[in-house]
């Protein structure tokens, strides 16, 4: 029996093969659309989640893969679109069609996460998602941003 | 079949019902090309302000909650679906105009028809009906319409939302609004005049009276609606939303990962499919083993999908349907599938011959599309002066694949009593829900109206999306199934059958003069016609292509010829984001870089020199059809492109350009492109070893009438990086029939680190009519992307895409 922890629950698997990519898992069998398909070969990062808070590319993670460690979904990265990297892509308005944006702002938190500094260089390296509208400007704006806020929090602690 | 037909309206007679359905897609088809000139370029007054019915079915009944504008749809085995209907009636609420409703309680509710894919129109056009209504935006209902024939054009496609349907929504806002000033009048027993709307209410300006919209619902339904020109609108001075930035309604479900796409559209009972296709176009299933696709764990039927026949026009490509638990169980067992292919006429296609093909077409005399003097023979007298008076090249351009982030996908439930089918429902990220509509109806031999389509939000789709071959295959599936499927295309399966921009080659001939100007120009354009996807055999570049960047042509030059030439088409043509435009300002954009670098003048300044003075080109006595606008409404103003040249060269400090260093370069071009006016300035670095960086670009737009102008700045960003996305990596090549490129490692985007650097987007503020914007921008970064390579290294690129070429120097 396979079960795996998302987003702080438990959730069962049982009639899913261990070798199924987690993007489906959590698409088809446990609801959580907002991690989403581009490519399925890991070259788009539009399905990227937390796994222990790092970013992973679901779509190249099986099931059976995720053992113990616990996933996080954008539905889980806040419960009210209130983390610091939501919050800086609102302001921007970054979305287009929005698509691709769950996976960025996945990749983005855990960038961020060890990195409240970020340059140009950090994010061009670590931000390799694709998004064929083209929002990339306000990506690395937004990235910024939301850096700064990570740092005030941090400061206001 | 004729060879060399050029009119999509030129179909053959069609004998019974199914090639009469597609009748109806040819003529669909050639309205969402634009070809005639005959085409309205607004039809807000002419529009039909019945009062919504829900009566068009027996089986929609109003639900029961007052209020709420959710349908249901119940049918005979008991369960129910919920759908929205076109409109926002309900019984009790005040429904003076099909996109604007009032419920007793005072909620606005706008029903919005176009699709949203990124351009943030699902926000834009109620934001008109909401500024003339005098309605707070914060409190608007906004409904997804489904397809629905009464709204009007819902092909969200060819940049004509704003441009099409400005007026109508203002008609909308301006119908309710002045209803609900006379409701007041009516009630108070006053004078219209005094009875102002603000903020959904009514104020009686001389007692201050003042009452809620909700309130005068029951009174505004006695009232006659008034004619559409009886209405007072509101003066720009006044406007609140209208010009303002406004974030898109979606932005918090995008941003929390709540909103819905086509990928995720459920419907309950359904099954995942993935389909295997013939990998040729043409092709059919000769003979398939299913066995272990069917013991897949997770697997439950598999389905055959007829081939097409005739023209491919949005009919699915046939083979054979996986339908699985999960769309991972389809997958896995297509991957178990043993199917021999019958591979048909074009299994022999190659992209490397076929661009040779074309090479021969373009440097023979093609058909005339567009003369004025005699260009030929000047070029030819120039050809025996001496002096060195005749340039001619060649460009060439890829097919290319939409490649939208998120996949075609639909969810179709086709619902059957005593064996006839009565009606089919539709959950699909689709541009043009009224084709899916005649599409699917055309596949079920059902009324189109009896196809109920519900469009979600789209994952990007530059066209791709509204050709809803993908929606008949789920619709085809679940008759077949007897319950709900999803169809989800791969990106393997989104590469390999797509409707593919074409590939082409276009030959270039100029005489000039003493001074370097020109004064003969002869252009051959040869690539297989988006016509081809609508009449088999179509092989000539059509009239309203020509039309996209080329006889348009705006430079002032006496003598022109410009030709298109014959070419088969061997895959799906499609029309992808800025259409021919890719293809033809690249070509014209970059030739005229070429002719200022022979003239020894600044490439600038010979830009402005050759489009020459200020004046209107008169489209009609050259025979174009300006996308079937009136020039009295959008003229084709040379003035208007120049300022946006200027602007974008003014930003740039375009003065820099000729005192760079070798390596680094300037490069501009410019276009008018679906009405609307862009001119692109690129600035690049190239290192020895042929490295690019594309430090900056400024672009200087100019469409019109701005609604929502931080919505079109991002769309101007986008384009351009779309547009680098084309130049430097975008090709499709095919083999043996095939499409090459299979996914993102082979078919390659522009990622953060290769895109430009800085993109300065400058909006031109204007009241002239709106025109087009999502696609108006693309069309001149091309050539200014590669006119600034030739400035930076002297190599110049008439082949792309870039990342085929060496452009390294020393």
């Amino acid at each position: 029996m396979t079960s795996i922890k998302v987003n702080g629950v438990v959730r069962d698997l049982k009639d899913v093969p261990e070798d199924t990519p987690l993007l489906w898992a959590l698409r088809d069998e446990l609801g959580l659309t907002g991690t989403k398909y581009g490519c399925g070969v890991n070259e788009c990062g539009a399905c990227t989640v937390h796994i222990d808070g790092d970013a992973v590319q679901s779509c190249q993670t099986t099931v059976g893969e995720v053992g113990d460690s616990e996933v996080t979904t954008i539905e889980g990265l806040s419960e009210d679109g209130s983390h610091p990297v939501q919050q800086a892509w609102k302001e921007l308005g970054v979305a287009q069609c929005g698509y691709c944006q769950v996976g960025q702002m996945m990749m983005a938190a855990a960038l961020l996460k060890n990195n409240h500094h970020p340059t140009d260089e950090d994010i061009e390296g670590e931000m390799w998602n694709i998004c064929r509208c083209g929002t990339y400007p306000r990506i690395r704006a937004a990235v910024k941003s939301a850096a700064q806020k990570m740092g005030q929090q941090e400061a206001a602690q | 079949m004729s060879t060399s037909k050029t009119n999509v309206n030129d179909a053959s007679p069609m004998q019974h019902s199914l090639q009469q359905a597609q009748r109806q897609l040819n003529d669909y088809a050639a309205a969402v090309m634009q070809s005639g000139p005959g085409r309205q370029a607004n039809a807000a007054l002419a529009v039909s302000q019945s009062p919504a019915t829900t009566s068009r079915r027996t089986f929609l009944a109003a639900s029961a909650a007052a209020g709420s504008f959710v349908l249901v749809m119940n049918s005979q085995n008991g369960d129910a679906a919920q759908v929205q209907d076109s409109s926002v009636a309900t019984e009790n609420s005040f429904n003076p105009d099909l996109f604007v409703s009032i419920a007793p309680d005072g909620t606005v509710s706008i029903l919005t028809h176009r699709s949203e894919m990124g351009t943030g129109i699902r926000t834009t056009l109620p934001r008109i009906v909401a500024d003339e209504l005098e309605a707070n935006w914060d409190d608007v209902n906004v409904v997804q319409a489904i397809g629905d024939k009464r709204l009007g054009d819902q092909n969200t496609d060819g940049s004509n939302s704003i441009r099409f349907f400005f007026d109508r929504m203002r008609v909308a806002g301006a119908t309710t609004r002045t209803m609900l000033q006379q409701a007041a009048a009516k009630k108070w027993g006053v004078a219209v005049d005094q009875c102002i709307a603000k903020e959904n209410h009514i104020i009686d300006q001389k007692s201050g009276k003042k009452i809620g919209y909700g309130e005068l619902v029951e009174i505004a339904k006695t009232l006659p609606i008034p004619k559409a020109d009886s209405l007072k609108f509101k003066p720009k001075s006044q406007w609140q939303y209208i010009g303002k930035d406004a974030p898109i309604i979606d932005q918090d479900a995008i941003l929390t990962g709540k909103a819905i796409y086509g990928i995720d559209a459920r419907m309950p009972n359904q099954l995942y499919a993935v389909v295997a296709r013939p990998p040729v176009v043409g092709g059919v299933v000769k003979s398939v083993d299913d066995k272990d696709a069917l013991s897949t764990p997770g697997v439950e039927q598999v389905l055959q999908i007829p081939a097409f026949k005739g023209a491919p026009l949005f009919q699915p490509l046939g083979g054979v349907a996986v339908l699985a638990k999960s769309t991972w169980a389809a997958i896995a067992g297509r991957d178990s599938l043993d199917i021999e292919w019958d591979l048909g006429e074009n299994a022999d296609y190659d992209t490397d011959a076929f661009a040779k093909t074309l090479a021969e077409a373009a440097h023979q005399p093609g058909k005339v599309m567009r003369k004025a003097g005699d260009a030929p023979a000047l070029i030819e007298k120039a050809a025996a002066d001496t002096n060195n008076r005749v340039l001619h090249a060649d460009y060439r351009s890829p097919h290319l694949s939409h490649a939208p982030m998120e996949p075609p996908c639909a969810v179709a439930d086709v619902r059957t009593e005593n064996g006839q089918i009565v009606h089919c429902l539709i959950d699909t990220a689709t541009q043009n829900p009224q084709a899916v509509q005649q599409a699917v109806s055309a596949a079920l031999s059902i009324p189109p109206q009896e196809v109920i389509v519900n469009v979600t939000l789209l994952g990007s789709a530059f066209g791709r999306k509204s050709k809803p071959d993908y929606c008949v295959e789920a619709a085809l599936l679940s008759l077949q199934a007897q319950r709900p499927v999803h169809v989800t295309f791969t990106r393997e399966d989104d590469l390999q059958s797509d409707y593919f921009h074409t590939i082409s080659h276009l030959h270039l001939q100029a005489a000039v003069d003493e001074n370097g100007a020109p004064e003969a120009l002869l252009a051959r354009a040869a690539y297989p016609t988006i016509g081809s996807t609508f009449v088999a055999g179509a092989d000539q570049p059509q009239a309203w292509e020509m039309e996209m960047g080329l006889t348009d042509i705006p430079y002032d030059i006496p003598n022109l010829q410009i030709e298109g030439c014959n070419a088969k088409s061997h895959t799906r043509i499609g029309w992808l984001r800025s259409v021919a435009h890719i293809q033809q300002n690249f070509a014209l954009g970059s030739f005229i870089d070429e002719l200022a670098h022979h003239a020894g003048i600044d490439p600038y300044e010979y830009l402005l020199t050759t489009l020459g003075a200020d004046r209107q080109i008169d489209m009609k006595a050259a025979g174009l059809g300006n996308r079937g606008a009136s020039h009295d409404n959008y003229p084709y103003d040379i003035g208007r492109l120049k300022n946006v040249v200027k602007r974008a060269a003014d930003l740039s400090d375009w003065k820099r350009a000729g005192e760079l260093p070798k390596g680094r370069g300037m490069g501009i071009a410019c276009c008018r492109s679906f009405l609307g006016y862009t001119g692109h300035v690129v600035e690049v670095e190239v290192s020895r070893e042929g490295k690019l960086t594309i430090h900056k670009v400024w672009v200087s737009l100019d469409a019109g009438l701005i609604v929502n102008p931080d919505r079109v700045k991002a769309q101007i960003e986008g384009a351009t990086v779309m547009a680098t996305t084309q130049a430097r990596y975008g090709k499709i090549s095919f083999k043996k029939g095939r499409s090459v490129e299979s996914n993102f490692d082979s078919y390659r985007m522009v990622t953060m680190s290769d895109c430009p650097r800085e993109i300065i987007a400058d909006v031109v503020e204007s009241d002239e009519a709106p025109a087009g914007v999502g696609e108006t921008p693309v069309p001149s970064y091309a050539p200014a992307l590669c006119n600034a390579i030739f400035a930076a290294t002297g190599h110049r690129v008439r082949d792309l895409p870039l990342s085929e070429f060496d452009l390294s120097w020393s």
